[in-house]
């Protein structure tokens, strides 16, 4: 299997959670006893892993993904309270807690497979192997756009629907009637016949000595009763009257504040610090060095902060130090170079001949496109509150992997993990920021060195210039064109794979095909951002396609739609956005619309995109946004999900740079890493089509296909092709728009 | 030592003068409804309502609020009785993360204060200091416009706002 680097670790943790949760309510046995401890309290009955029912017959699902705003607490529960027969307003829910027993990795222990409903993302993945990676990376991860589509689908609905068979057998053995013959509706059992009716909480403690069904009947969609439905998100009331507490707010008795300053240079140390004014600052408490960083602690936030800024701290040399964006740039062009005289690089997909066709092809397209690093720039900064007394360690702090961050914890601390415990919080912005643990590990040392309980807090200084990011890449093309302009063979080299594996595939019928990622050097650190790698392919192979038309003489979006052939549901989804964006309408004079098409984690999307240049000035003025998810479980829940995805998009296609002069960053705050404000927010339109083919993710799909629907719109508008991100460096004052 | 009237309410703090509002009302009130997002005025996560108008807390020193009415997000309405904007932003279920929405409903709130009615033009102007990071502006929009047509439509489960094909 190879040594598991934190780079595989996404797509391990991803494909793992599916796999591991599809084993709970299918596993032998109920392991509802044992955890009762963590999840039930008193007159509670947990019936399997996932569902407890009170003697007030309030059910209550426990959900094991984290929230950041994505609403899939509320959408789990909504499948797991329909497969359940409970009403809306008899149901709630609980994050499961940080501990092993509600690992994913835990929860699939013992299971065989024997079902044949395992998705195709997830065949050749349920294995030995996997679940040793599963295991040694204590998963409980919120990511990879799963939440409906694995948990929901293969662990909510399934011990919903579970739950509900072992109630009807409890009551068809006290009635001493056929469980066939009971019938379910809002949390109540019913016997027709015998005109019996009682509330599940009557046989909640008898259910959960039940043995699961292996596998549940699940109801087919036309007896949904939530799922498709808007069911009001439970965690928005607390969202706007300020009682919601993410980790920045957290309290802890005794409490003193941190603030921070990591090595500019990625990999520099602190060499040494002269800490002598502000340790005399009245109110400050402690100067603490970590190995890269050093912190000051004192009474107040504030204090801690301008007592950080009298110290004087020296970093040791890397070599680094030099590296600006452009020699970062100018490597990967090499890298890509040699690898192309050589005839490396590693091979994504090889089909046909397309060595062959480009040696006797006449007609020959060759395109370069870059885009730079990106911070996620969550609204929340980093932060932790940490309290290590006693050779415990306890945590609170928003994560979307909370059971790894203990281990994390534990790991750097040098103690056992079940001496860490880990309160997780909603968390203000994840965007996969939020599945790395190093400010969580900076407040457990800071507390240990301090010796008393310590809230740190990440400037935004901090948080833009030490975050883990989305990387810059350099991706070429060529296509090799017959003689009515269409594509007989195409050819991709990048620099450095990430995941999923599929984001440079492309879906057009182009018969050869060969598509390489090489290996390029870089020092700034790595981690996922919303869509990973599909947001710079979907920039890329949705640009040189819409090239391709152009050279072709053909309209974009016939000419996707005429090499989408073999993909119904591609197609159906790219007519759908052409259709109510009125693609063939006039658009008016200095404006332009901009079609394009990515299919990420489950759903395949098509946008398109109006703008007017005007004046020099781009302004996005609409984007239509057509979704097949297979099914919306909440229609108005994925609707945010495309608007969440599109602006969040839009701000990394319009304006998202982050430089490194020096090996540091250059950008520190939203005056020079700037966000899409209200001024500039296009209208968006979302159509969705419930296809009912596999169900498909939410949280990323948006975001891979609106740079290039903008870049390709601002082509149509001025002529100007876009080939390297963002938008903001093109001047369009200049007659046909040029680069600044 | 400071005297902070905060949501209607007198507080002493024992603070320097020039320490940032929010860290006060953060730390020394414990009102943590207010949010740190950049320290610089630039996002508007920790906007706060001084006699009415929205002030960024990050850059306000504790003295130039002493003497002034401050209200903050737990100054403004509770579960059960809630203000119309807060209640809009339900209705039209605006917040992902919910980290800027203290901040988004005050300026709405001091908005809608000044102009019952607000154009989106209106709207572009008072709202464009707050950053959304999850870009939920659309619904802020609708949800604005929903508290100046004076229409109360609570959450309806059933509705649905987008078009679903069913395929």
């Amino acid at each position: 299997m190879g040594k598991w680097t934190r780079r595989g670790f996404i797509t391990a943790a991803v494909v793992g959670t599916s796999a591991l949760v599809i084993g709970v309510a299918l596993r032998p046995g109920n392991r509802a006893p044992g955890l009762a401890k963590y999840v039930a309290g008193d007159n509670e009955y947990l019936v399997n892993a996932w569902v407890k029912i009170d003697t007030d017959n309030r059910v209550t699902a426990i959900i094991p993904q984290c929230e950041m705003g994505q609403g899939a607490q509320t959408a789990l529960t909504q499948m797991l309270a329909d497969e359940l027969d409970v009403g809306w307003d008899q149901v709630s829910f609980i994050e499961a807690p940080a501990e092993d027993a509600y690992a994913n990795w835990a929860l699939g222990k013992g299971y065989t497979l024997g079902d044949t409903k395992i998705p195709a993302l997830l065949v050749g993945s349920v294995d030995g192997a996997l679940f040793h990676v599963a295991n040694a990376m204590h998963l409980q991860i919120t990511g990879g756009s799963l939440s409906v589509r694995a948990t929901g689908v293969y662990g909510l609905r399934v011990a919903g629907a579970a739950a509900r068979q072992m109630l009807k057998e409890a009551a068809a053995e006290a009635w001493g009637v056929p469980a066939g013959e009971i019938t379910t509706s809002n949390a109540t059992l019913y016997h027709q016949s015998s005109g019996k009716q009682v509330p599940y909480s009557a046989f909640a403690a008898a259910a959960g000595g039940k043995t699961p069904p292996s596998v549940p009947t699940l109801k087919s969609p036309e007896q949904f009763t939530h799922m498709g439905k808007n069911r009001p998100r439970r965690d928005i009331p607390a969202k706007v009257d300020g009682s919601a507490i993410f980790g920045i707010d957290v309290v802890v008795e005794g409490m003193k504040y941190a603030a921070i300053s990591a090595a500019p240079v990625f990999g520099a140390k602190v060499k040494s610090f002269e800490g002598d004014i502000a340790a005399q600052m009245p109110g400050v408490v402690a100067i603490v060095s970590l190995d890269d960083a050093i912190a000051v602690v004192a009474d107040g936030y504030w204090l801690a902060k301008q007592a950080l800024a009298k110290v004087e701290i020296s970093w040791s040399e890397t070599a680094d130090d030099s590296v600006s964006s452009e020699a970062l740039f100018a490597r990967f062009q090499a890298d890509l170079d040699s690898a192309s005289a050589d005839d490396g690089g590693k091979k994504d997909r090889q089909q046909g001949d397309s060595r062959a066709v480009f040696a006797e092809s006449s007609r020959i397209v060759e395109r370069e496109y870059r885009v730079p690093y990106l911070a996620h720039a969550c609204m929340e900064p980093m932060n932790a509150v940490a309290h290590v007394h006693d050779g415990r360690c306890e945590i609170w702090s928003g994560t979307q992997n909370p059971l790894a961050f203990k281990y994390d914890v534990a790991k750097a601390l040098g103690i056992d993990a079940a001496l860490v415990t880990l309160t997780n919080h909603i968390m203000g912005g994840g965007f996969g920021r939020r599945s790395r643990s190093d400010a969580v590990i900076q407040a457990a040392r800071i507390s240990q060195a301090a010796k008393r309980p310590v809230k740190l807090i990440w400037s935004r200084e901090q948080d833009i210039q030490h975050d883990y990011y989305r990387p810059a890449v350099v991706s070429r093309f060529r296509a090799a064109l017959d003689k009515q302009g269409l594509p007989l063979a195409w050819e991709n080299r990048y620099v450095n794979k990430h995941e999923p594996v599929e984001a440079p595939l492309i879906p057009y019928v182009i018969n050869h095909q060969d598509i390489r990622s090489v290996e390029s050097r870089s020092h700034v650190p790595f981690g996922p951002w919303r869509s990973v790698d599909h947001s710079q392919h979907g920039f890329f192979t949705e640009s040189f396609i819409d090239e391709l038309a152009y050279e072709a003489n053909q309209d974009p979006y016939r000419f996707r739609r005429a090499l989408l052939k073999d993909h119904p549901r591609h197609q159906a989804v790219l007519d759908l956005a052409a259709k109510q964006a009125k693609w063939d309408s006039p658009v008016g004079k200095n404006r332009g619309r901009g079609i394009a098409l990515q299919a990420s984690f489950g759903s395949i999307v098509a946008e398109v995109v109006e703008v007017s240049v005007i004046e020099g000035r781009v302004a996005v003025d609409k984007v239509v946004v057509a979704i097949d998810p297979g099914f919306a479980v909440s229609p108005d829940g994925l609707t945010a999900q495309m608007e969440s995805g599109v602006i969040f998009g839009l701000t990394a296609a319009l304006f998202g740079e982050i430089g490194i002069e020096n090996g540091r960053v250059t950008q520190s705050n939203f005056h020079d890493y700037p966000m899409l404000r209200m001024d500039s927010a296009p209208v968006i339109e979302t159509h969705i089509i419930n296809s009912h083919a596999t169900w498909g993710g939410a949280g990323e799909p948006a975001t891979p296909a609106i740079a290039p629907a903008l870049t390709n719109a601002i082509h149509a508008a001025t002529g100007t092709r876009i080939r390297a991100l963002p938008v903001s460096q093109y001047d369009f004052s200049k007659e046909g728009g040029r680069e600044s | 030592m400071l005297k902070l009237k905060i949501n209607g309410k007198e507080h002493r703090v024992d603070v320097a003068p020039d320490t940032p509002l929010l860290w006060v009302i953060r730390e020394n009130l414990g009102l943590t409804g207010t949010k740190f997002g950049c320290g610089v005025a630039q996002c508007g996560a920790c906007t706060v309502l001084l006699n009415g108008a929205p002030i960024r807390s990050c850059v306000t020193p504790a003295s130039v609020a002493a003497g002034n009415a401050i209200t903050t997000i737990e100054g403004l309405g509770t579960a059960g009785s809630l203000h119309p904007v807060q209640q809009a932003w339900i209705d039209e279920q605006v917040p992902q993360c919910g980290y800027c929405q203290s901040g988004q409903i005050l300026a709405a709130v001091a908005l809608l204060e000044k102009h019952p009615s607000p154009s989106d033009r209106d709207i572009d102007l008072a709202m464009s200091g707050n950053i959304c990071r999850c870009g939920m502006y659309p619904r802020i929009r609708r949800a604005i416009h929903q508290v100046a047509s004076g229409e109360v439509h609570m959450h309806d489960p059933e509705a649905s706002s987008q078009e679903v094909q069913n395929g």
